[in-house]
């Protein structure tokens, strides 16, 4: 025994059981323990070191973690304004493929704004005028004129992005916000946002 | 007081040659003996300076930098390997027979080599090349077109690195022909098949760097995958339950945008550039010390007798 004055641990009497009270418990958690086992209080303090450790490791490891992902991002608008309903010939517009990466489609419902993204992997398909379709350049999904898919391996037709008038009549585009047809469900194409009627 | 000042009871000064021959160590006699030092270090100098110019292989400079020839003796070629930290990774003696090509292919070494090339080539690509929109792609024309050997350079990365991935996968396979993946060469089976997939992933970070139409639309196809991923992308099982949308998932943070944008290049060029080399470097040198705590690169595993194997000690 390291220290001569306890006594060997199972030689003493059990000390009568004192009440249970709020008091002796607050005093028990915060006055020093009198251990009698020396190894015991080194393993314990060995854990709280290794706790200390692995604690500050894994709290810088979360902030490694969330130090990819930023807060403010520099990314193209998403809300802009693409000019009026008259602008707009019957058919297929890509002009602001390249710009917004939408396409701008009038049929005999309306008009309505393409999300120029394959269903299938995200690449922008290209506008086949002869063939009146769109092909997907990376695995072959075709979509007829309206954005339907009819060949290769995309799933669904492809998105299209709320439209609606401003004040002074221009279409207004809202790409964060988009109208989808999943296979097997409920059409969102004829939603209201999702086409501009009679103009 | 008189007797510290010297014989003839008069104060004693430096500089006065008269004080007497004992007891004068400081003298003007100090000052010769000094300079006949000097004179001699001086002449030795010069003499250990020609023969340096005569014969400079026996300086013990030349030795300790380049090595003398030993004697051909199965021990001083045994220790020429030990003394070196290029060549002690290998074994100071190996089976003439484990090295047969018809067992190891080469493939693991040959894959090193070209490793060691595409850090080379890499590296000099990296002194014209900027990680950054509009410009990336106007520096890989410019290698192409003007930098001297800047063409030869950036296709023997190119090619390099589509060589290391099919090594790999031959490597691979050779290791599976010859079941060299069992006892006890599990643990370095696992390692292998982590540097694969880190050879890929350097593949594929390397893609998007020249900023062309074809490694756009790659990245554009493989990020858009990561969408998929279980618990940590949006469109995954279980992601969208844990509130995972395109801001926030794993394809998020590897592109650090929600498009494939400047963002996404700089990343891709680090960890092509920095991580990704770092974490397969460390691999790598576990897998070759690996290899030779298993025995080598062929032949069986060294034996283990029962009664050598000790209890596990608790402590």
């Amino acid at each position: 025994m390291a220290n001569p004055t306890v006594e060997p641990p199972g030689a003493a009497q059990p000390p009568p059981q004192p009440k249970p009270s709020v008091a002796r418990a607050l005093q028990t958690i915060f006055s020093k323990s009198k251990d009698p086992d020396e190894a015991k209080v080194i393993a314990r303090r060995r854990k709280f070191v290794m706790a200390a450790v692995l604690g500050s490791l894994s709290v810088n490891f979360l902030m490694f973690l969330r130090f990819f992902f930023p807060r403010a991002l520099y990314e193209p608008k998403t809300k802009f304004r693409i000019g009026y309903p008259g602008d707009f010939g019957f058919g297929v517009d890509t002009k602001f493929q390249n710009q917004y990466r939408i396409w701008v489609v009038r049929n005999t419902e309306g008009i309505f704004v393409i999300y120029a993204v394959c269903t299938h992997l995200g690449c922008t398909p290209d506008w086949k005028p002869s063939e009146n379709k769109f092909k997907c350049p990376c695995h072959g999904s075709g979509y007829d004129s309206e954005g339907v898919n009819f060949e290769g391996p995309a799933p669904r037709p492809m998105d299209r992005a709320h439209v609606e008038l401003d004040p002074q009549g221009q279409i207004l585009v809202d790409l964060s916000h988009l109208y989808s047809w999943p296979k097997g469900e409920r059409s969102q194409f004829g939603d209201p946002g999702a086409i501009l009627r009679n103009v | 007081m008189a007797e510290t000042n010297g014989h003839d009871g008069k104060p004693q000064t430096p500089a006065t040659p008269a004080a007497g021959g004992n007891g004068s160590g400081n003298g003007g006699g100090g000052v010769a003996k000094v300079l006949a030092g000097a004179k001699a270090v001086q002449t030795r100098a010069i003499e250990e300076l020609k023969e340096t110019v005569k014969a400079p292989e026996k300086t013990d400079l030349w030795k300790s930098v380049l090595r003398v020839k030993h004697d051909e003796t199965p021990r001083s070629r045994a220790l020429g390997v030990l003394s070196n930290v290029f060549l002690h990774l290998h074994p100071a003696k190996v089976n003439r027979d484990a090295v047969a090509y018809n067992y190891t292919w080469g493939m693991g070494g040959m894959t090193f080599y070209v490793y060691i090339t595409l850090v080379f080539t890499g590296t000099l690509l990296m002194f014209y090349y900027h990680p950054s929109k509009v410009v990336a792609f106007r520096d890989i024309l410019y290698l192409e077109n003007d930098v001297p050997f800047g063409k030869l350079l950036r296709n023997m990365h190119r090619w390099g690195a589509h060589l290391m991935v099919i090594m790999v996968e031959l490597h691979m396979f050779r290791v599976f022909l010859t079941g060299s993946y069992k006892k006890p060469r599990e643990f370095n089976w696992v390692v292998g098949v982590l540097l694969l997939v880190l050879t890929l992933l350097l593949s594929f970070t390397g893609y998007l760097l020249p900023d062309d139409q074809l490694g756009f639309w790659a990245v554009t196809v493989g990020t858009n995958m990561a969408r998929a991923t279980p618990l940590l992308g949006n469109q995954g099982p279980f992601g969208p339950q844990l509130g995972m949308t395109p801001f926030n998932d794993v394809r998020f943070g590897l592109l650090g945008g929600s498009i494939v944008d400047s963002n996404a290049l700089l990343r891709a060029y680090i960890w092509h550039c920095v991580a990704i080399p770092i974490i397969a470097s460390a691999f790598m040198v576990v897998h070759f010390w690996r290899v030779r705590k298993d025995g080598g690169i062929s032949g069986p595993a060294p034996v283990v007798l029962e009664k050598e194997i000790k209890d596990v000690r608790k402590i």
